[in-house]
């Protein structure tokens, strides 16, 4: 079975965001970077398919050089060939055309399943599995909770408000994955992972390889811009209720105020 | 005349979700601005005896297909009707809700017909010249960005719940219906199971009110006095990664970077420390309440009421308060 997982190189949620002192983007000097956590869970998912079904693992991404520490870790996590997509053009691409050099890369694996994580922690846009799904005129189960795979069928829990949803489509498919550290409980890499990992296949591609025109990739061709980045604005800290009261002198104080001066219950 | 405004809505249960009553409000104060009327697209089963009251919301005009096979949303039923639809009513701008089949619709619908969506809108400002600019929370609100399209590109956008007002125009306006005739495909992905819990219990996504445990709960059976809590104000329980992970409460409940971004009018965080994912999570909530017992916990500089005390003690004190004012 191929199976193919994207990845995004995001900042750790840890990360202090800052804008850059053009307003357009963030400050990405001294961030530490990490596999955006929910791929992190599609590697997890990828690797239990395979030890179940067999198969090859690619992992693809796209970026600068220093996306090529993501995609080691994802080898050194136990997937077997990775696709990296370095192409300065890709740096200025919205995400719909990000999602067409996916699709592009992906195909050349000719791919029976392809796994990703439902949204990045950076844009947070969640778009990336919906669009593959549609470039590719595939089936998509989206926010996977849990998936079972049978090599012929995948299906798949997905949360939605108030209840849940259990999904079943035929292969090929695309699964995007939701859920958690809890949920997934993602590998780390093992030492001697690590050491083979050395030595896996990873590939670096041009858009032209991918048979794309880099010329539908400069920033003209956007159909959607970002003007400005700001930063929220600071909450500032509010009063602690205390005033020598008691528990219950305390409790009486804070529902006062949220009922007279907060409004809100 | 120019373009209209389009609206997707959502319908489930017999009834249009209330993020759809934002998303028409929002889409009413937007064709407002642009001097042009409001039109929705609305699939479901059972949705056309509902379909008239979205002109309460000022919708002018309903595009309706009501079948028993579109009564739970699969994106390969319904971005196909949708997207031809759009493409003949051919609007200035489409909006849907950011709800969890909305996202995935508006992402589908946006690489089918060619228009990048932005997701997750929050504001919307529409220009003198009616350029329509949007922002967006980036990495979980601790960063917005202001958004346009193209020129000659229409925006499509997804509107976070919660955040847009409701805003009924007239309460007897009703919209005009006009039935889709375009056929249904049939999809390949099938629906095993649709399991709607009827508990009753309040959607995070879009509760008004939110009570919050971390790791200061302990253990899972601590939840029962938040549960108590929450029961008496009609607000949902959420917690933190750390109570996640510990097992003690499900995912779903989850709030922050990694979990759900949250923007209800209250919350109310219970021994959480407020680490920088999680107070991403909760910082867009209007009021803020702190309970923790350490008062160098980082919770507190965004807190605006803060309680030092101990956790155990306080909530029984505060459910007791609460009790007696919903009593009176």
């Amino acid at each position: 079975m191929n199976i193919v997982v994207i990845i995004k190189q995001t900042p750790d949620t840890e990360t202090v965001i800052k804008v850059a002192p053009n307003n357009k983007q963030i400050e990405t000097s001294g961030i530490k970077w990490i596999i955006n956590p929910y791929d992190e869970f599609a590697i997890e998912g990828a690797l239990r398919l395979k030890q179940k079904l067999g198969g090859n693992v690619t992992v693809i991404s796209y970026g600068a050089q220093r996306v090529v520490d993501a995609l080691r870790t994802a080898l050194a996590m136990g997937c077997d060939d990775a696709v990296l997509i370095d192409d300065a053009e890709m740096k200025n691409a919205d995400f719909m055309r990000v999602t067409r050099a996916l699709a592009a890369a992906a195909r050349e694996k000719n791919p029976d399943i392809i796994l990703i994580g439902s949204r990045t922690v950076d844009y947070d846009q969640g778009q990336r599995g919906a669009i593959l799904a549609e470039q590719l005129d595939w089936p998509h189960l989206a926010l996977a909770v849990s998936m079972e795979c049978d090599g012929t069928n995948v299906v798949i829990e997905r949360p939605v408000e108030g209840g849940k949803v259990t999904l079943e489509a035929p292969l090929p498919a695309l699964v995007t994955f939701g859920g958690s550290h809890a949920i997934w409980n993602p590998r780390y890499a093992s030492l001697p992972g690590i050491m083979k990992a050395k030595k896996k296949p990873l590939v670096i591609k041009k858009l032209t390889d991918l048979g794309l025109d880099p010329a539908d990739f400069t920033p003209d061709k956007a159909r959607i811009r970002i003007t400005s980045m700001e930063l929220p604005p600071q909450r500032k800290a509010g009063k602690i209720i205390d005033g020598g009261l008691d528990a219950h002198g305390k409790a009486r104080e804070l529902v006062k105020l949220l009922r007279e001066e907060a409004r809100v219950i | 005349m120019a373009r209209n405004v389009c609206i997707i809505t959502e319908f489930r249960n017999g009834e249009f979700r209330r993020v759809t009553n934002e998303v028409a409000s929002e889409g009413r104060r937007i064709a407002d601005s642009l001097g042009t009327g409001l039109v929705a697209i609305a699939l479901g089963h059972g949705v056309s005896g509902k379909a008239v009251d979205l002109g309460r919301f000022g919708v002018d005009k309903v595009y309706v297909a009501d079948d028993p096979a579109l009564e739970y949303y699969l994106a390969e039923t319904s971005v196909p009707i949708i997207a031809e639809m759009v493409s003949g009513i051919d609007p200035a701008a489409v909006l849907l809700p950011a709800s969890v089949d909305g996202r995935d619709l508006g992402a589908r619908l946006g690489a089918r017909i060619h228009v990048t969506l932005l997701q997750d809108v929050i504001e919307v400002v529409v220009g003198d010249d009616h350029t329509i600019k949007a922002k967006w929370p980036l990495f979980a609100g601790k960063c917005f960005a202001w958004c346009e399209w193209a020129e000659g590109v229409p925006p499509l956008l997804s509107i976070r719940p919660n955040v847009m007002q409701c805003n009924i125009v007239d309460e007897n306006r009703k919209a005009e219906i006009e039935p889709i005739t375009v056929p249904i495909p049939v999809p390949r992905t099938k629906i095993v199971k649709y399991d709607l819990d009827t508990s009753g219990k309040v959607e995070l996504s879009e509760a008004e009110i939110i009570v919050s445990g971390g790791r200061g709960m302990k253990e899972a059976s601590n939840y029962g006095i938040l549960e108590d809590l929450a029961g008496l104000l009609g607000a949902a329980v959420g917690a933190s990664r750390a109570a996640v992970d510990s097992g003690w409460r499900p995912h779903s409940d989850q709030v922050g970077q990694t979990g759900k971004v949250v923007n209800p009018n209250l919350y109310i965080a219970v021994g959480i420390s407020g680490a920088i994912q999680h107070l991403a999570g909760m910082g867009y909530s209007k009021y803020i309440v702190a309970i923790n017992k350490d008062a160098d916990a980082p919770i507190f500089t965004k807190a605006d009421y803060g309680i030092v005390e101990d956790l155990f003690s306080f909530i029984p004190a505060l459910t007791e308060e609460v009790r007696k004012l919903k009593e009176c």
